[in-house]
């Protein structure tokens, strides 16, 4: 193992011992709190894999606005607290069917790949080629993202208003 | 250097805690943080590809992801804010009009 592979390795047990905090954790804070340590060794994963500018996009969108919209919706429905509010009553099923999710993407990932056949290089994907590519040849695409941004944002706020009498 | 299916494997285990969270938690902004890491999963594993073939369209699919993510969790706190307001309760077990 390289010492890229060595650094990979401690980013991704980070964040997956952080996910599955966030989906045991009782209080509903924490498992918020996790997601951003989540969020953020995803996010140092793409810059080790040399995506800087997704690495920041990944960094300013989901740890800096989507946890805080998180909390927002935490704080104003006020969640009970405990694993009895939190969680369905039986947690071996889920638990099951995730156990063959992963079953069945790793049988799948290895059967195609084996271990160790394809390497990544770590070429680094400059912010300007990724925003040449974004805007010459994927202009349309990204027009159509930000229509559909504002309008779940327009909806969101016509949702969320009080209605007046 | 770093091996593919170490990435892809960092991916899939992201995406069954995700599965394991939406069929496990009852409180819907539990579910949706789950939907989150499922979505994660799947631009760590566009990142990773789109490394491994220098293509960047990998990179520029997954901002779109983020972007629709982003809207996802904005619609989707709204909705669960009203259906607290109407239910004073955001337990999913409780919500289950439209269940046959």
């Amino acid at each position: 193992m390289t010492a890229q592979e060595y650094a990979f390795s401690v980013l991704a047990l980070l964040g997956v011992v952080a996910a599955v905090r966030v989906v045991t954790a009782r209080n509903v804070v924490h498992a918020a709190l996790y997601l951003v340590a989540t969020l953020a060794s995803v996010g140092a994963a793409y810059l080790l894999l040399g995506a800087e500018f997704v690495g920041w996009v990944q960094i300013l969108i989901y740890v800096g606005a989507i946890v805080i919209l998180f909390l927002f919706g935490l704080m104003l429905t006020r969640a009970p607290i405990g694993r009895e509010a939190l969680d369905n009553p039986g947690r071996l099923v889920p638990a099951l069917i995730a156990l063959a999710v992963l079953a069945g993407l790793v049988g799948l990932l290895l059967g195609a790949f084996g271990w160790g056949d394809p390497r990544v290089e770590l070429a680094h994907a400059p912010t300007g080629v990724v925003g040449e590519s974004l805007f010459r040849r994927y202009v349309l695409p990204f027009e159509a993202v930000s229509f559909v941004l504002l309008a779940a944002l327009i909806g969101a706020i016509v949702l969320s208003r009080k209605d007046e009498p | 250097m770093i091996r593919l299916p170490l990435v892809l494997l960092f991916s899939a285990a992201l995406f069954s805690i995700g599965v394991y969270g939406v069929l496990a938690r009852r409180n819907a902004v539990m579910v949706l943080m789950a939907i989150e890491l499922m979505l994660n999963a799947v631009n760590v594993n566009l990142v990773g590809f789109s490394q491994l073939w220098r293509d960047l369209a990998g990179q520029v699919f997954a901002l779109f992801v983020i972007a629709v993510a982003a809207a996802e969790v904005g619609i989707g706190l709204a909705i669960v804010l009203l259906i607290y307001r109407n239910r004073e309760t955001i337990d999913l077990s409780e919500v289950s009009l439209l269940k046959w």
